[in-house]
């Protein structure tokens, strides 16, 4: 699971849901895996990631390079493009897991692959 | 020239996980037809629900790998064994893509929303008894309730949240699930629709339908809610044109 992935999920399994932080990440193991650099995506996704859940993460990751506020005009700097490349889709959280803000359940991740599936409780 | 799509003998398998299939060759080939669209649509975000063995969206994701870079590939399943498949699918051929087991698109909804470019979805269409509906073995990839409707209904309006402006929808459909009807309803939410394919094996009739959001669509609706009047007599005026046309489109079953 890359970075991108953690910052849109968002639970929804217990009806209204209040809380605005992103899921907390428990990390097992991770691995690092080069892909291509895309500058166009990447400026499509900086207005659309929530910037600040993803320093958090990537630190989590242990990835601390991106700055901890960036505006739009950082989008013309390659090294800044470079950063939010890594964090966003080069950071893979192979296994550990993903933490519920408002209910601190956890949600095992698995070969890279997160299970939303909700608890008994929550059907 | 031809297209790269996912390789049969490529694509992984486990006893609990539905195999491609004539429906899955149907989407895949209406895919196929549509890339010159495709490609020029480029999309951002595209998102396949139901993933089972992970042909359709390792297919999606080849036949724009040549043009598109940079697309963000997403798909879910609600049967684990289903997405760890369509993980081994994709690393066999070297693609990407994101995966999530989750029912339908839980978890995903609130930062997706009217994010996908391109969604893909072969659902649950078969007509079965409403029990057999909603367990997460290879029934849920099967199982569609009464005229084979209960998954699918509950997937479109999903679908309508996430899909972009731009966003276009290509579902898997059988005669018995009335795609005409499914088509007047996404209708009343904006959505104009066509059979881009039909194909009939020995087993069902099946039907691939293209949706798209027509802003003349939500401009009719608009216009035959918000004026009384001399506006509603235009509005179901304009109504009844765009249903005729729209019939002719997509009533051919």
């Amino acid at each position: 699971m890359r970075l991108i992935t953690h910052n849109m999920i968002k639970l929804f399994l217990l009806g209204e849901f209040t809380n605005e932080s992103p899921m907390g990440i428990e990390v097992e193991k991770m691995e690092v895996r080069k892909v291509g650099f895309n500058p166009y995506f990447l400026k499509k996704m900086f207005d659309w990631v929530n910037y600040n859940a993803l320093v958090e993460a990537s630190k989590i990751m242990g990835y601390a390079e991106l700055p901890d506020v960036a505006d739009p005009s950082m989008l013309e700097s390659e090294e800044f493009l470079r950063k939010f490349h890594h964090a966003l889709l080069e950071l893979h959280l192979e296994e550990g897991s993903l933490v519920c803000p408002e209910t601190g359940r956890k949600y095992p991740v698995n070969k890279g692959i997160p299970e939303l599936r909700p608890y008994y409780d929550e059907v | 020239m031809t297209y790269k799509t996912a390789q049969i003998r490529l694509v992984s398998s486990h006893p609990e996980v539905y195999e491609p299939c004539d429906d899955s060759f149907a989407l895949v080939d209406t895919l196929l037809a549509d890339r010159t669209n495709l490609v020029q649509h480029h999309p951002t975000v595209c998102m396949e629900i139901g993933c089972g063995s992970g042909y359709v969206i390792t297919s999606l994701a080849l036949i724009l790998a040549q043009e598109v870079t940079g697309a963000y590939y997403v798909a879910t399943d609600i049967n684990p064994h289903a997405v760890a498949v369509t993980r081994k699918t994709l690393e066999a051929h070297g693609i990407h893509a994101e995966l999530v087991v989750t029912d339908i698109a839980s978890g995903l909804e609130t930062r997706l929303t009217r994010s996908v470019d391109v969604m893909v979805v072969n659902p649950p269409y078969v007509p079965t008894p409403v029990e057999e509906v909603g367990g997460n073995g290879i029934t849920s990839a099967w199982a569609g309730g009464e005229n084979g409707r209960s998954v699918i209904d509950k997937i479109l309006p999903i679908a309508d949240k996430l899909l972009s402006d731009r966003g276009w929808l290509y579902m898997v459909t059988l005669t018995a699930n009335e795609p005409s009807e499914i088509c007047l309803n996404m209708r009343k939410k904006g959505y104009a629709s066509r059979i881009v394919l039909q194909r009939s094996t020995e087993e069902e009739s099946l039907h691939i339908i293209k949706f798209w959001r027509d802003p003349e669509l939500e401009v009719t609706e608009i216009k035959m809610s918000n004026k009384p009047g001399h506006g509603t007599v235009i509005g179901s005026l304009l109504s009844q044109i765009s249903q005729i046309s729209f019939l002719s489109n997509c009533s051919s079953n």
